[in-house]
C-alpha cells in the first residue's frame, strides 16, 4: 500500500505508529438521511487492550462499530484493520451484533448458530465434519452453554441467546473481537460469563471492543474507553480518560452530578 | 375410464408418456419452488415474490407482439418466459430502488409495483385479443396455469430449470442461511448480503417464470411461500425444513398436475395450491413438533403438572386447596381425601416438593451459574437435573444452615 493511500478524507495522516493496530479510524462520518449519526470519529485501539465504547443513547455508538466494519456505508473516513483495509483482514476480526437485531424464532439449534462462525472455513461446498462440531462444541463451552447445545435458540433466556452469540464469534477465532452491547439485558449469571471469557482473550493478547452501557463497571471490566456523543469525546486508558469531567461532556445534562459522584471517579 | 382410475393410473404414471413428463415437470417446479421459497420465507420478502410474479405479465404481453411481429405465432415458450423474466426483474429492480432512495417502506413499494404492472399486463394482454395475426387463444392460462395441450419440449424446459434451480438453492443455502438470519453478522464475514438478496430474489424469479405455465402467475406465490411454512412446523432447523419444503412442494406440484389432468375443465395452478394447502393443513394440525395439537396437548399437561405441584406445596404448608383443577388433580393421583385431607401418598410426595423446593433455593445459592439452575423448570424432578454428590452437598448446606438458625 502507498503511503499517499494513508492519507485520510480529512486531510489528516494515519499515525504511523499505530499503523498496525486493529483498529485505526480516521474521520468516520455515517449519516442516516442526512442526519450524521457519527459525525468525523477518530480512534485508535491498540493491540491487547479491552476498550468501552460508551455515550448516551443515539450517541452512534453501535453504528460506529458497523461503520468501521463496513455493515452501514460510510459517508467519509478511512479506517484500516491491522493497518489493512477491512476486506483484506476480515478473517481475524470477529463481530457479535445487538442480540435484539436478530428474529429468534428462526429455525436453527445452538449449535447450528455456533456453526454459522465456521461457514467462512468450511467454505460452500464442503460439508460438516466432526472436526467442526467438537470446535463449536468448545465455544459453546467457555460460555457455558454446552448442555443447550440441541434446543431451538427461540427457548433460550435473553442472556444464553447472548452467550450463543459469543460462542459464534468465538468459532471464528479471530484476533479482534468487537461487541455490541453484550451486557444489555443479561441475567448477573450471563453477564460474569461473559466476563470471564473477554478477560480470558485478552489475556491470551487479543483485542476487545464493547459498546457500553453500564458505567458503574466500566473501571471494572475495561482498561480503556472511548466517549461518543456523535462527535469523538475523549479516548484513551481509564484512569486518565474515565473523568466526571469528560462524562459531563459525552453525557451533557442527561448525566445528573449524583450519578457522576456514585462512581467514585479519580 | 372414470376419473378415479384416471387419477390413480397418472399418479403412477401409467396414464401416458405426455402427462407422465407434465407430472413430473410440476414436481420438481414444485421442489424447486419450495425449496427457493423456504429462505424467502426465512428472510421475511414472501410479499416481494408476489411483486415479481405479477411483473411478469407485461413481458408475456409484449414478448407474444414482438414474436408476432416477426411472423410467428407467438407461442413459443421461451420467448414468453424471457419477455416475463425481463418485466419482473424490472419490477424487482424497482421494488429494490424505491425502498432504497425513497422514504417508503418495501410494502408500499411492492404494492405500487405489483398493480401498475399487473395492470398494464392486463391491457396488453386485451390489446392483444383484438389483433388479427398471431395465436392468442390460451394465452390468458398464464395467469392461472394450465397442462392442457402442453407440449413435450416445454414440460422438458419446465422440469430442467426446475432442478436446475434447486441445485442452486443448494449451493448457495449457506450465505442464504446467514443473511436470512443475522444479515449485519454475514456482512462482516465477507458475505455479500446484497448480492445474496438478489440471488434469492433471482431464484423466486427462475422459479416463477418457468411455473407461469403449470401454475400460473397469479398463484406462484403460494408455490413459493406453503411449503415451508408447512415444514417449517416439522423442524427446528434450516436444512431439514428446506428438504421438507423441496418435499412438500414437489408432491403438491405432482399430485396437483395429475389431477387437474384427469379432469381437463380443473385449471392446474389452483388444483396444486390446494394440495400444498392440504399438506398446510395436516402440518399445522398434527406436527408433533409446533403443531397445533401437540402444542395444546404439551400444554394442557404442564398445567397439570404445575397444578399437582402448587397443590403439594399447599399440603405440605398445611394451607386449604381452593382451586378447583388443583383438587380434582391431587384427589385422581390418591394424594387427598373426598374431604381435601392429605393422604398419607399425598403426605409423603408433599414433604418431597417441599423439601425440592429448598434444595432448588440453596442451589441458586450456592451454584448460581450451574446449567441446571438454567434448565430448570419449576417442575422436573431435582434427581434429574443434579447428581447425587451436588444433592447431598445441597442437603449439607441446607442443613447447617437450619443449624446455624437453632
Amino acid at each position: 500500500m502507498s503511503s499517499a493511500k494513508l492519507v485520510a478524507e480529512s486531510g489528516k495522516i494515519l499515525d504511523v505508529a499505530a499503523k498496525d493496530a486493529p483498529l485505526t479510524v480516521r474521520g468516520l462520518t455515517v449519516s442516516y438521511g442526512n442526519k450524521p449519526a457519527v459525525f468525523s470519529v477518530d480512534a485508535s485501539i491498540p493491540a491487547g487492550s479491552m476498550t468501552a465504547i460508551i455515550g448516551p443513547n443515539g450517541a452512534g455508538k453501535s453504528t460506529f462499530l458497523k461503520g468501521a466494519l463496513g455493515v452501514v456505508p460510510r459517508l467519509s473516513g478511512e479506517i484500516r484493520i491491522f493497518g489493512k483495509l477491512f476486506d483484506e483482514a476480515r478473517d481475524r476480526v470477529a463481530y457479535v451484533p445487538q442480540r435484539a437485531s436478530v428474529d429468534w424464532d428462526f429455525p436453527a439449534r445452538v449449535i447450528d448458530v455456533v456453526l454459522m462462525g465456521l461457514y467462512g472455513s468450511v467454505g460452500l461446498f464442503r460439508l460438516w465434519r466432526a472436526r467442526h462440531k467438537q470446535q463449536a462444541m468448545e465455544c459453546l463451552k467457555r460460555v457455558g452453554m454446552s448442555d443447550f447445545a440441541d434446543r431451538q435458540v427461540g427457548q433460550l433466556s435473553g442472556g444464553q441467546q447472548q452467550r450463543v452469540f459469543l460462542a459464534r464469534a468465538l468459532a471464528q477465532n479471530a484476533e479482534f473481537y468487537l461487541l455490541d452491547e453484550p451486557f444489555a439485558g443479561v441475567d448477573a449469571a450471563t453477564e460474569r460469563a461473559i466476563v470471564s471469557v473477554l478477560k480470558e482473550l485478552k489475556s491470551e493478547g487479543r483485542t476487545v471492543v464493547c459498546v457500553h452501557h453500564d458505567l458503574s463497571t466500566v473501571a471494572e471490566y475495561f482498561d480503556r474507553v472511548l466517549l461518543i456523543n456523535v462527535r469523538r469525546i475523549a479516548e484513551g486508558p481509564v484512569e486518565t480518560t474515565f473523568t466526571a469531567e469528560n462524562l459531563q461532556e459525552t453525557y451533557g445534562g442527561r448525566l445528573a452530578a449524583t450519578h457522576i459522584d456514585e462512581l467514585h471517579l479519580a | 375410464m372414470s376419473f378415479l382410475d384416471y387419477f390413480i393410473s397418472a399418479l403412477f404414471l401409467q396414464a401416458g408418456y405426455n402427462s407422465a413428463l407434465v407430472a413430473v415437470g410440476a414436481g420438481l417446479l414444485g421442489l424447486s419452488a419450495g425449496s427457493a421459497g423456504a429462505f424467502i420465507f426465512l428472510r421475511k420478502r414472501a410479499l416481494v415474490s408476489d411483486a415479481i410474479s405479477h411483473a411478469t405479465l407485461p413481458g408475456v404481453g409484449l414478448a407474444f407482439m414482438i414474436m408476432v411481429a416477426f411472423g410467428s405465432d407467438g407461442r413459443w415458450l421461451p420467448g414468453l418466459i424471457i419477455g416475463s423474466a425481463v418485466s419482473s426483474a424490472i419490477g424487482l429492480v424497482m421494488v429494490e430502488w424505491i425502498t432504497r432512495k425513497t422514504r417508503l417502506t418495501e410494502d408500499a413499494a411492492i404494492g405500487a409495483v405489483l398493480s401498475v404492472f399487473f395492470g398494464f399486463g392486463i391491457v396488453l394482454l386485451t390489446i392483444i385479443q383484438t389483433m388479427s395475426s398471431g395465436r392468442q387463444a390460451g394465452l390468458e392460462n398464464f395467469l392461472l396455469g394450465s397442462t392442457a395441450g402442453m407440449l413435450i419440449s416445454e414440460a422438458m424446459t419446465i422440469a430442467i430449470a426446475g432442478a436446475l434451480a434447486a441445485g442452486f438453492v443448494f449451493l448457495l443455502r449457506r450465505p442464504m442461511t446467514l443473511v436470512a438470519f443475522d444479515p449485519d453478522y454475514a456482512a462482516t464475514t465477507g458475505v455479500n448480503v446484497r448480492n445474496i438478496d438478489l440471488a434469492m430474489m433471482g431464484l423466486a424469479l427462475i422459479v416463477t417464470v418457468i411455473g407461469l405455465k403449470i401454475v400460473g402467475l397469479i398463484l406462484i406465490v403460494a408455490l413459493l411461500i406453503i411449503p415451508p411454512v408447512a415444514a417449517r412446523f416439522w423442524t427446528n432447523q434450516v436444512g431439514p425444513m428446506i428438504g421438507i419444503a423441496a418435499g412438500v412442494g414437489g408432491l403438491s406440484g405432482y399430485i396437483g398436475a395429475v389431477l387437474s389432468a384427469a379432469e381437463a375443465s380443473l385449471p392446474t395452478g389452483p388444483i396444486i395450491v390446494l394440495v400444498a394447502f392440504g399438506f398446510f393443513l395436516i402440518s399445522a394440525l398434527f406436527s408433533p413438533l409446533r403443531g397445533g395439537l401437540a402444542s395444546w396437548l404439551r400444554h394442557q399437561r404442564f398445567q397439570r403438572r404445575v397444578h399437582r405441584r402448587q397443590g403439594l406445596l399447599s399440603l405440605a404448608r398445611r394451607e386449604p386447596i381452593y382451586d378447583g383443577l388443583t383438587i380434582r388433580i391431587l384427589r385422581r393421583a390418591g394424594m387427598i381425601r373426598a374431604d381435601g385431607v392429605a393422604t398419607a401418598r399425598g403426605r409423603i410426595a408433599a414433604e418431597k416438593a417441599a423439601r425440592d423446593e429448598a434444595r432448588w433455593a440453596m442451589a441458586r445459592r450456592i451454584l448460581p451459574d450451574d446449567s441446571a439452575i438454567e434448565r430448570y423448570d419449576g417442575l422436573t424432578p431435582i434427581e434429574r437435573m443434579m447428581t447425587p454428590d451436588q444433592i447431598a452437598e445441597i442437603d449439607h448446606m441446607i442443613q447447617t444452615a437450619q443449624g446455624a438458625k437453632a
